[in-house]
């Protein structure tokens, strides 16, 4: 203020060159001073890896922000700086909480969601319960000393102090890397007690507020319903931002440059409408990012996803910084400071034990309804792991010093119980959960025949669950999924999304792009890219990734681009192990190949069989493929146990032929007619057929299997049955559109277990002619081939059609 | 009561699981071709959960189906088409074939199969034994894998 007045005075006179207007940006600049000290600090404790490693990030910011604070009321004294429960709810809070949602892992999280309700409804009222009343009760006892606080108040404060805080749990928990599953339950706890905490807090509020003597039966069961309202509308305000926002996704192809903006802009307005229509705006920005996670990934482009990513992590990121920072900041304010040893005292106590006792008896009732098992070192890392955090302290700052008399005593206790469990628990977790040998998360990668292996048993489970009826977790993730293909698929996503989204191909996708960038990085070791056009055996390259890589890799821009926001663990470390792991290129292409080819377990994957269709359609090879592979082989082992006699010399014939040889050449050679020692009917197998591929008709299958299935099988056989010296040929697959021409040659007679390499195999190898043109020879014109031909000439919507479609 | 495998091959989702036909066969005792309630339960009962109060319950009798080691056993047998309690190259080739689709060469195959079986074997005759089976996918969950909660 004093110079510009004074250059004011002296504008009259002259005209000043340069000026110093201080006030003009004071209130910006001070902002962005905090935000440059708080990055700063952080770059500073990140020079000393001892340090970190045993002191988590979040403690030392607040240790730095009592030093500032305390600096700053040396100089003025006078606390001017504080952390305002609106900045925090309004600017802080919110990218923390996208990030948490954004970046979820959304099948371990629905998959644990039973549990994770459970700890997070039932033991933050749990919690608050029991600490408001043991509060209340020792006051009464006297030994807190006169405070003039009533026993709704003792519950308010209870209800805010009880929520655990998705702020510091991450910030611990990052640093601590326990299992995926007992993270999950944690952090989804932390995340969706927010509605029970906002209920409770607010009902509490106004019970206060309109005195202990006007609190009815009425108001209370108007609480419980307002829980309720407040986490499903909450929840429901999410889901429908996520769907405007995926919606929106959709179309921004032409404006690809802003379309990370939506992204924020869209979850924050989700934020500040649930915010505004007093619902739970932490789970309506949760959800908002669960819910878009998937389409928005997919349809928006490479880069613009990448920006997302940092920018929401640094977003995150940073205001968690300076959340830590400002409550060391906020705490040196003599003016709050309040002390009462008893009641801070034994508020430290009580959470910690009935937080204890909570989890306790919630890990034994969940534990007869789970498979997997949450174990006593578990419980412990979840109680110890119930961190309290600003949320706590925004809320009692928002207190009213007029309605809650000993507002003060209340957040000097919140301020050292946050201080408390975050530095001191949060110091002594990492440890702790060393000496307990905490089921860590694994960081190799999974061996090949972990791959393989664990695929199949995936599929076998699939298989029993079927058997025995049961339809057991993943029901419902396969009616969502059904759903999701159906309709929100289409509206959602963009055409081109839509068909190569699938997971594999993202996996393989990202892989790919690993690869690339590993070769840019190779190249930029080298000097240049020429290795790569170096001739090398069936197309690989030959890049020794066997030597490890220099640290001159980690400073370029690829390796931070090959840093991916995985869903736990955002250790440095981890991920350079994980690189590392992979070095055999070989070993990489099997473990690529792998990934990319090997079905998906029905778990991840549509249901093609719905009661009441069949559908088709042209994302779903892998059912088709599977489907006929099994039909075939049935009705050949079928035939073998009807028909007998002369089939195991075919068999055999072929047998050997085609094991000799190799399976990808030529063209198939329809040959003459290899009499069929089988009278053969003209056979008309049109609607009948398609019917045992349905699910009502299960009885006319038996039918089927018995008579027409001898006859059809004799019906092909008798034509031509092929000299294939290549053997096993695909027909399904061949693209030719002639409907009625499907067998020319019988795969199944080729022996059941043979390997069936496809057309498609062949098509796509780069030397293997194209034998698509095979020479139509009718069958008699009645029988038609069923499920190969579901797609009549007839017109039948529902098709097996091979591909006439792009491959 | 007695269950062929056309019953079987009714399930329509079992048509398009790529094990679903070995599955099925698994059920079925050797060279028969029906199957009575015991022997349909016998399987299933592979799958139930591991419990914690059964580890220490019966260790003098035999092993319970559902221990681990008999859940790999089950799946070692889906492999093992000619019951040698190996599984060859070949064995994992068409096991691999089924799994993986029509997108693969033969070489490609070939080469994850060479791989695979070089990761696990141990002994050197470039097949896998249940040994060798089981020490490989020591890591592996297979209680939690292989595991249906059936009866509450």
């Amino acid at each position: 203020g004093q110079r510009s007045s004074e250059s004011h005075k002296n504008s009259n006179q002259s005209f000043a060159i340069v000026s110093f207007n201080w006030d003009h940006v004071k209130e910006p600049y001070i902002i962005a001073l905090w935000i440059l000290v708080a990055s700063l600090a952080k770059i500073v404790f990140h020079l000393s890896h001892k340090v970190t490693r045993v002191v988590p990030e979040s403690a030392l910011l607040i240790v730095l922000g009592l030093f500032l604070g305390g600096i700053v009321w040396a100089a003025d004294h006078i606390a001017s700086f504080s952390l305002t429960p609106t900045v925090f709810f309004f600017y802080l809070l919110p990218p923390i909480v996208l990030d948490a949602g954004y970046f979820m892992p959304n099948r371990l999280f629905f998959g644990n969601l039973g549990s994770i309700l459970l700890y997070a409804v039932i033991g933050t009222v749990w919690n608050a319960a029991t600490t408001g009343l043991s509060l209340y009760g020792v006051y009464l006892t006297g030994i807190m000393g006169k405070l003039e606080s009533g026993l709704l108040d003792f519950l308010l404060f209870g209800s805010l102090i009880a929520a655990v805080d998705p702020v510091a749990v991450l910030a611990v928990f990052e640093e601590v890397h326990v299992n995926e599953v007992l993270f999950i339950i944690v952090f989804g706890e932390s995340l969706l007690n927010d509605a029970v905490t906002v209920v409770l807090y607010n009902v509490f509020e106004s019970f206060v507020a309109i005195g202990p003597m006007n609190v009815t039966g009425i108001e209370c069961l108007k609480g419980i319903v307002s829980f309720f309202v407040v986490s499903l509308g909450g929840t429901l305000v999410g889901i429908f931002f996520a769907f405007l926002l995926s919606l929106v996704s959709r179309f921004t192809k032409h404006v690809r440059i802003i379309e990370p903006g939506f992204v924020f802009i869209i979850s924050y307005l989700s934020y500040l409408t649930a915010e505004m229509l007093s619902l739970s705006a932490i789970l309506a920005i949760t959800f908002c990012g669960i819910c878009c996670q998937k389409y928005v990934k997919a349809n928006i482009s490479e880069q613009s996803s990448t920006t997302v990513r940092y920018t929401m992590k640094m977003m995150a990121s940073g205001a968690e910084t300076i959340i830590f920072m400002f409550l060391g900041i906020s705490a040196v304010d003599p003016d709050i400071w309040t002390w009462n040893t008893a009641f801070i005292l034994l508020t430290l106590v009580f959470i910690s034990v009935y937080r204890v006792i909570g989890v306790v008896l919630q890990t034994w009732i969940l534990n007869r309804y789970r498979t997997v098992q949450l174990e006593i070192i578990d419980q412990v890392v979840m109680s110890y792991g119930g961190l309290r955090g600003a949320v706590a302290f925004a809320l009692v700052a928002l207190l009213d010093k007029e309605k809650v008399k000993e507002r003060n005593l209340f957040v000097s206790t919140t301020i050292i119980v946050v201080f408390f469990t975050v530095i001191f628990q949060g110091l002594t977790i990492k440890p702790l959960v060393q000496w307990l040998k905490v089921k860590k998360t694994e960081h190799r990668e999974p061996k090949l025949n972990e791959k393989l292996h664990g695929r199949a048993f995936d599929h076998i489970l699939s298989a029993i669950e079927d058997i025995s009826g049961q339809i057991g977790h993943h029901y419902l993730r396969d009616k969502w999924s059904n759903f999701d293909r159906k309709f929100l698929r289409k509206i959602l996503m963009r055409r081109s999304a839509q068909k190569s989204r699938d997971q594999i191909l993202n996996v393989f996708h990202e892989l790919n792009l690993k690869d690339a960038i590993s070769y840019v990085a190779e190249g930029e070791r080298r000097g240049s890219l020429a290795f790569i056009r170096s001739p090398s055996t069936d197309n690989m390259v030959n890049v020794d990734f066997t030597t490890p890589l220099p640290s001159t890799v980690e400073s370029s821009v690829s390796y931070l681009l090959r840093e991916k926001a995985g869903p736990v663990c955002l250790d440095m470390q981890a991920l350079e192990q994980r690189r590392k792991s992979i070095r055999d290129t070989e070993d990489t292409l099997a473990h690529h190949t792998l990934q990319q080819y090997l079905y998906k377990p029905r778990q991840e994957h549509k249901h093609l069989y719905s009661r009441h269709e069949i559908m088709h359609s042209e994302d779903d090879k892998q059912d088709k493929e599977i489907f006929h592979r099994t039909m075939r082989k049935r009705l050949e082992s079928f035939k073998s146990t009807k028909l007998g006699i002369n089939h195991p010399k075919k068999l055999n014939k072929i047998h050997k032929r085609d094991r000799g040889q190799k399976r990808r050449n030529s063209s198939v050679i329809p040959n003459g007619n290899i009499p069929s020692e089988n009278p053969v009917q003209d056979f008309t197998l049109k609607e009948k057929d398609l019917e045992f591929s349905e699910s009502e008709e299960n009885n006319d299958y038996e039918t089927l299997h018995l008579g027409k299935g001898v006859d059809f099988l004799a019906n092909v056989t008798k034509q031509n049955f092929t000299d294939t010296p290549a053997g096993i040929d695909n027909p399904v697959f061949s693209a030719d559109d002639d409907q009625s021409i499907y067998t020319k040659f019988s795969p199944w007679l080729s022996g059941e277990d043979t390997v069936v390499p496809s057309q498609r195999a062949r098509v796509q190898l780069p030397y293997s002619p194209n034998f698509r043109r095979l020479t139509p020879i009718r069958l008699s014109n009645k029988s038609t081939d069923s499920f190969l031909l579901a797609d009549g000439p007839e017109d039948r919507p529902r098709s097996f059609l091979p591909e006439s479609t792009h491959m | 009561g007695l269950l062929s495998r056309e019953d079987f091959q009714r399930i329509p989702e079992l048509a398009i699981n790529p094990l679903g036909d070995r599955i099925i066969n698994a059920f079925f005792p050797e060279g028969e071709d029906q199957v009575n309630f015991r022997g349909f339960m016998r399987t299933l009962a592979h799958f139930r959960p591991i419990e914690d109060n059964e580890k220490s319950k019966d260790q003098n009798g035999p092993e319970p189906l559902n221990s681990r080691s008999n859940k790999l056993h089950f799946a070692f047998r889906l492999y093992d088409l000619d019951k040698d309690d190996k599984i060859s190259r070949d064995e994992l080739l068409q096991v691999l074939r089924m799994m993986v689709g029509v997108n693969i060469s033969d070489e490609q195959l070939g080469s994850i199969a060479d791989r695979t079986i070089q990761e696990a074997d141990q002994d050197g005759d470039s097949a896998i034994s249940f040994a060798e089976f089981v020490k490989v996918l020591e890591k592996v969950d297979v209680e939690q894998k292989m595991s249906i909660r059936f009866l509450h």
